[in-house]
């Protein structure tokens, strides 16, 4: 019988923390700057340079390990790791390797439909300096670098071997995500680099108890990648283990482009790191107050969220999981209730329009300019039918792109609907006139005529009128229907 | 690496710890260099092991030189362009970028 074998994968994630500057050194972050310009004494790695650390970034990793449910360590410190590559200005990378600044958390993921709940284990999260960024000059046959990169805060969020499928693995790194945006502490966006992640992987027996020998797979730039890459290294595994090879122990390097991974050279892939404290850096004492300064800071997060909406607005509970799957789309919809819309019409532009917009445009929702008083504004419209719906989403769509205030753009753009006045009574009779095939249609009992009769008032109208208003006014011209045919 | 250094009264390093420890620092030696590296690094090795006489049973491991702790700066960009200065140090560069030996991307 063929033996039957489970996956067994961990992962590293790094993640870029959302600071204004460098985590040692008074450097900007900011993305897309022109090569080196964002580099000083310290991020260059020159003797005698001192590095200090940036608060914010102890908060950030402090946050996020409070969210994911684990123990702050009191006393934690940096260490050297010491490697040689052109990324690495210092030659060794500044991290935590024995007193990290987080321990034993957790998240729970929901991966799949049907599937219980599971608990995946955080074994630590240390907070380290990012590597420059090596660039290939393919026509003069060398490496170009630039150190912007260098010196950008990340955490490492190092996880228990726990997960079983890339599924799994999706759902962890979601749910990641999830918490990591809702803090602010990044925004994660894994094809930017904000959020990468090495996947543990090995294989085993189902039943056997202890694990197989496992790779590290690096170079993951998506989910998609992620996927993957499980998938071929599970099988490849699979293949050399039922051949009676044995799995080497080694770094393997993904490549999206062709599918495939490759094993990184033995002498790529020589380490020896000799960790030693780094004695520029003075350990940190985390105290009572910062930790409750931190926690008072927390916001409300999802699981929490999504309770207290169930509770507070009538919307359905799948508004709730769409509206809530992002911290910034979220705000918006309490913001825009708060200033009286009803729940669900707000709900309604979030996911309907919104989202169409964002997907359309390939934006995240944390890049939505508009202010919730113009969505309120534009709700208010639409409820007082001063614009029908047709007129909201072209009035929506300037809105989303330029923050435009609803009011203000109708009324320049004569927008408003003509209401019951002269001038659609006047238009409904010439449509009348001009149609007499429909109005006795419609006299006729032939209810759908009169759909069409809406159709040229309202494009007489220029759509500046409500259909409804106009179907009721069209019935009272025509008076009333014969018993419908129909 | 270790268990490569035969540790008597006068370290005696091996080829291969030589070896590997070019390969860790990238450094290509000649084999007169090969053996200066190997008498060089025994005698540093033979002087820090001094340390190993003593007694350190009971002494927490020092993270610091000095009794401080908690030293911070704010969230603030403070430096501004600094490519001019960082690029006067590089051998080579190319427009704004440091020039160095290809490495495999």
């Amino acid at each position: 019988m063929a033996k039957i074998y489970e996956t067994v994968i961990g992962l590293e994630v790094h993640v870029e923390l959302a600071t204004r500057t460098k985590i040692f050194c008074g450097c900007s972050t900011a993305f897309g700057g022109r090569p080196n310009a964002h580099t000083c004494p310290v991020c260059t790695g020159m003797p005698g340079a001192l590095p200090v650390l940036n608060r914010k970034v102890l908060e950030h990793a402090a946050a996020v390990g409070l969210a994911v449910n684990c123990t702050i360590n009191r006393f934690c410190k940096f260490d050297r790791k010491n490697y040689f590559y052109p990324d690495n200005p210092q030659n060794y990378q500044i991290s935590q390797l024995y007193l990290p600044v987080c321990r034993d958390g957790w998240v729970e993921i929901d991966a799949g439909e049907g599937r219980e709940r599971k608990r995946i284990g955080i074994r630590e999260i240390h907070m380290e300096d990012d590597a420059g960024k090596l660039i290939h000059d393919e026509e003069a046959n060398c490496t170009l670098v630039d150190y912007n990169r260098s010196g950008v805060p990340l955490i490492e969020i190092v996880s228990e071997p726990d997960m079983r499928s890339a599924e799994e693995v999706i759902a962890y790194l979601e749910k990641l995500r999830l918490i990591i945006r809702y803090l602010g502490a990044s925004d994660c966006k894994m094809q930017e680099g904000s959020m990468r992640a090495d996947v543990n992987l090995s294989v085993r027996e189902k039943g056997m108890p202890g694990f197989g020998t496992r790779t590290e797979m690096k170079n993951l730039g998506s989910f998609r990648a992620v996927t993957r890459a499980i998938e071929s290294e599970r099988a490849r595994q699979v293949a050399l283990l039922e051949s009676g090879e044995r799995v080497l122990q080694e770094t393997r390097r993904w490549d999206e482009g062709k599918g495939v991974s490759y094993s990184m050279r033995s002498k790529e892939e020589a380490q020896d790191y000799r960790y030693f404290p780094d004695p520029d850096l003075a350990p940190i004492c985390i105290s009572d107050s910062f930790l409750e300064k931190i926690r008072a800071g927390q916001p409300e997060l999802r699981t929490e969220k999504m309770k207290r909406y169930k509770a507070e607005y009538d919307i359905p509970e799948y508004d709730i999981e769409i509206i809530t799957e992002s911290r910034h789309m979220a705000d918006l919809f309490e913001a825009v209730v708060a200033l009286g819309s009803q729940p669900k019409k707000v709900s309604n532009w979030l996911m309907g329009e919104t989202l169409r917009l964002l997907n359309e445009r390939g934006m995240e929702p944390e890049e939505l300019c508009f202010s919730p008083e113009n969505l309120a504004k534009l709700i208010a419209l639409t409820d007082r039918k001063t614009i029908n719906s047709t007129v909201a989403k072209q009035v929506f769509e300037e809105m989303f792109a330029h923050n435009t205030d609803p009011e203000r753009y109708v009324e320049e753009k004569g927008l408003t609907m003509v209401g019951d006045g002269d001038i659609l009574r006047r238009t409904v009779e010439e449509v009348i006139r001009m149609n007499p095939k429909s109005a006795g249609d419609y006299r006729g009992g032939k209810e759908r005529a009169l759909g069409f009769l809406v159709g040229q008032t309202m494009k007489a109208m220029k759509g500046k009128a409500d259909p409804a208003g106009v179907g009721e006014l069209l019935k009272e011209l025509l008076g009333p229907g014969r018993e419908s045919t129909e | 690496m270790d268990n490569r250094i035969i540790n008597q009264d006068e370290i005696n390093i091996q080829d291969d710890t030589i070896e590997y420890a070019g390969i860790l620092a990238e450094l290509a030696l000649s084999s007169e260099e090969r053996e200066q590296a190997k008498k060089d690094m025994g005698r540093m090795l033979s002087y820090i092991d001094k340390l190993k006489e003593l007694d350190t049973t009971g002494v927490e491991p020092m993270s610091h030189v000095l009794p401080i702790q908690n030293v911070f700066r704010e969230d603030v960009v403070e430096n501004g362009d600094g490519r001019e200065s960082s690029l006067g140090n590089a051998p080579f560069r190319k427009e704004d970028l440091f020039v160095v030996p290809k490495t495999v991307v």
